[in-house]
């Protein structure tokens, strides 16, 4: 951060850090919402998105593309989705037990792949420079948004329109909402699920492919701080809606990016109070919006907690 | 999309329906054969897939099942160590498996582990000067207590407000470690402990001893006794019965004038009060100050502890004993075959997914005489995907 801007750079570093920080939010909660809407819960995506963000950077740095790296982080989180999915089928499994089962496996197998990938450098993603027009570097480094954001937040409104305007968002939601009514219309509920959760799955590795190929930017073990995890109390904050989704991931980026923000301009007292923001927001959050006597407004009726 | 609600079915503590949970169901179905079969041959199906992930990695799977008994019970050495790192897991398993008798999923553990170390720390600071037995004696109550209020707090949420006690204990692991890292590296701090922040220590007079002609801290007979008082708590009491009724059917608990908020939150309570007594024993016997060292994921451990015995206290025992035992040896294998420290976390998660999705297999073989619920008719699509 510029000396020069003094406390007028912590406005400008949030919001920078709110374009930098809420990618993979924004990624993996739209995952999870596609996921929770068709009547799952899928906690592991939070293992999905190390293991994208692991795969992706290994892709990245033996093949040369970052794209490429992209692509395989989705397909990875397919094939873990896939697996979540397919768990779930059998007679008396626990969705949320076993996403926290393939949270463990995939941040472990992630761990162990990608041992040899912290020293070498693979390439990263490009950015669109917003701030082109300007001549503080600051603002100018806050301002770089980049493309796979830009994908995110057209993902963000596509899924909107698909879930409230297409046949196969209605099936959907019906698998969600009441899968006895899914089957009575002759659907397989549990293959809804699969795809749901697969798909699910390819955006979370997608948010993963971002937190290494481009913000921090390289691969190491503390690479995501829980993000995979929040996105699914994020899902609840924002009313299982795609493009409300977007808003939450925003603010939650911005409540990340407050910490190091105000430590730049040396304000440093509670410095770990403030990087546990995004986690007390969320508790408020739920807390404010949840009720002991009614299940939350626009929530899927199969899901597990809604009973 | 509208708020399904039935009115005179719904329950007014919790607002939901005779669905509210089915999770502990399986704890007591089926002969008991089969809940040891079971789960023998999950165990056997995971060490066969992670054979063909370090037979994948360029090692002989047999070398390492052989290192791995080596470095977990193959000497005295390393079983002394197995046992040591299996004291804290026994009681963070039972922050999980004391609250699925209410058909709850707390997921806390790292967290009361965190916030009770924190505890027992402070009651350090404030009886430097008291005798070993007094300081001991108050670290482990102010350890318990503040963790029975880390997850007593997530009880009162779910029973007060309803909200969900995966997800809120879930996000309480991360703030209690960010209040943890404040204190202690803030108004806690030992000015003396220069590289790694850490709280005044509190004396190697002090320190817990270990057992009798072992090299074992007593932190292990905490976790034994807390695990039987757990069994006998849940299955030889009126509280357990209560609570086990509320988990199985909570209309039926609220009909019969059992106080559902008050199992839910005391369940958490005490749950919390097992995780943070593992926080204690980490600062009292194992690294002397709480410091960031003893962040080390036997939260996290316990939770699969838990799943793994089946939410069951008694089972937790020789569970913890076994997942100590893999992670004590993953430091041999690391040496031996140069293999990275996650490879213990990969079998962990492994052995997670596998032990889960055998949970189907319950029932296949040995069908009860008497079906205690009839089986819904299910309804096969009839027109497939043409509709």
């Amino acid at each position: 951060m510029d000396e020069s801007l003094g406390m007028l750079g912590v406005p400008l570093a949030v919001l920078g850090g709110a374009l930098r920080v809420s990618p993979p939010y924004l990624f993996v909660s739209l995952g999870e919402c596609l996921t929770e809407k068709s009547g799952r819960v899928n906690l592991g995506l939070e293992g999905t998105l190390v293991m994208g963000a692991m795969s992706a950077y290994g892709v990245s740095y033996l093949s040369g593309s970052a794209w490429l790296g992209v692509l395989a982080a989705g397909g990875v989180g397919v094939l873990l989705g896939a697996l979540h999915a397919w768990l779930c089928a059998r007679q008396r499994v626990n969705d949320i037990a076993i996403g926290i089962a393939l949270m463990l496996l995939g941040v472990g197998t992630a761990f162990f792949l990608g041992k040899p990938l912290i020293k070498p450098t693979a390439p990263r993603l490009p950015a669109f420079e917003l701030g082109a027009w300007s001549d503080s570097p600051p603002l100018r480094a806050a301002l770089e948004v980049n493309v796979l954001f830009a994908i995110g937040i057209a993902l963000a409104f596509a899924l909107r329109f698909a879930l409230n305007r297409t046949r196969v968002g209605l099936l959907l939601r019906v698998a969600g909402e009441s899968a006895d009514s899914a089957r009575a219309m002759g659907y397989d509920v549990l293959r809804i699920r699969a795809y749901a959760t697969a798909l699910g799955g390819f955006f979370a590795g997608i948010g993963g492919s971002f937190l290494s190929l481009y913000y921090p930017g390289s691969w190491n073990e503390g690479l995501s701080s829980g993000q995979g995890l929040m996105a699914v109390a994020l899902v609840i904050f924002a009313r299982w809606d795609p493009v409300r989704c977007l808003w939450a991931s925003l603010l939650f980026g911005a409540a990340g990016a407050l910490g190091p923000a105000l430590q730049s301009v040396g304000v440093t007292g509670g410095y770990h109070l403030l990087n546990a923001a995004p986690y007390i927001l969320t508790l408020a959050i739920m807390i404010a919006t949840s009720s002991a006597r009614r299940t939350l407004p626009g929530q899927p009726a199969e899901l597990v907690s809604a009973r | 999309m509208t708020t399904t609600s039935i009115p005179a079915a719904q329950s007014p503590v919790t607002g939901r329906g005779p669905r509210f949970s089915r999770w502990p169901r399986a704890v007591s179905a089926g002969p008991r054969w089969e809940q040891v079969l079971v789960p023998a041959l999950a165990c056997a199906l995971s060490l066969l897939l992670f054979g063909v992930f370090v037979a994948l990695a360029g090692v002989n799977p047999l070398d390492v099942y052989r290192e791995m008994y080596r470095g977990a019970f193959g000497t005295w050495f390393s079983f002394q160590n197995s046992l040591v790192r299996a004291a804290p897991l026994m009681l963070t398993a039972l922050c999980t498996a004391l609250p699925a008798h209410l058909g709850l999923i707390v997921i806390g553990g790292e967290g009361a582990l965190v916030i009770g170390a924190l505890g027992a720390a402070f009651a350090a600071t404030l009886l430097g000067d008291a005798s070993p037995f007094a300081l001991l004696t108050a670290m482990a109550l102010l350890g318990a207590l503040s963790g029975a209020g880390w997850l007593g707090m997530v009880g009162a949420l779910r029973s007060l407000r309803g909200v969900n006690e995966t997800i809120s204990s879930l996000l309480l692991n991360y703030v209690a470690i960010s209040v943890f890292k404040q204190l202690v590296e803030g108004p806690l701090r030992d000015p003396a402990s220069l590289n790694k922040p850490s709280t005044v220590p509190i004396g190697d007079a002090n320190m817990l001893g270990n057992l009798p002609g072992m090299d074992v801290h007593y932190g292990l007979v905490y976790g034994l006794c807390a695990c039987v008082l757990g069994f006998a708590l849940m299955r030889r009491t009126v509280f357990g019965f209560s609570a086990r009724m509320v988990g199985g059917n909570v209309r039926a608990a609220l009909l019969s004038g059992i106080s559902v908020h008050s199992r839910i939150v005391i369940t958490c309570a005490l749950a919390g009060a097992a995780g943070g007594l593992a926080g204690m024993i980490e600062v009292a016997a194992v690294h002397g100050s709480a410091n960031a060292s003893l962040i080390a994921g036997y939260g996290y451990a316990g939770i699969l502890v838990a799943f793994l015995a089946r939410q069951n206290p008694l089972a937790v025992i020789p569970i913890a004993l076994l997942l100590g035992g893999i992670n004590a040896s993953g430091g041999l294998l690391q040496r031996s075959f140069e293999l990275p420290d996650a490879t213990v976390n990969v079998l962990q998660g492994i052995l997670f997914v596998v032990i889960l999705g055998s949970e189907t297999l319950y029932g296949r073989w040995f069908k009860p005489a008497a079906s205690p619920a009839p089986a819904l008719p299910k309804i096969e699509p009839v027109l497939g995907e043409v509709a």
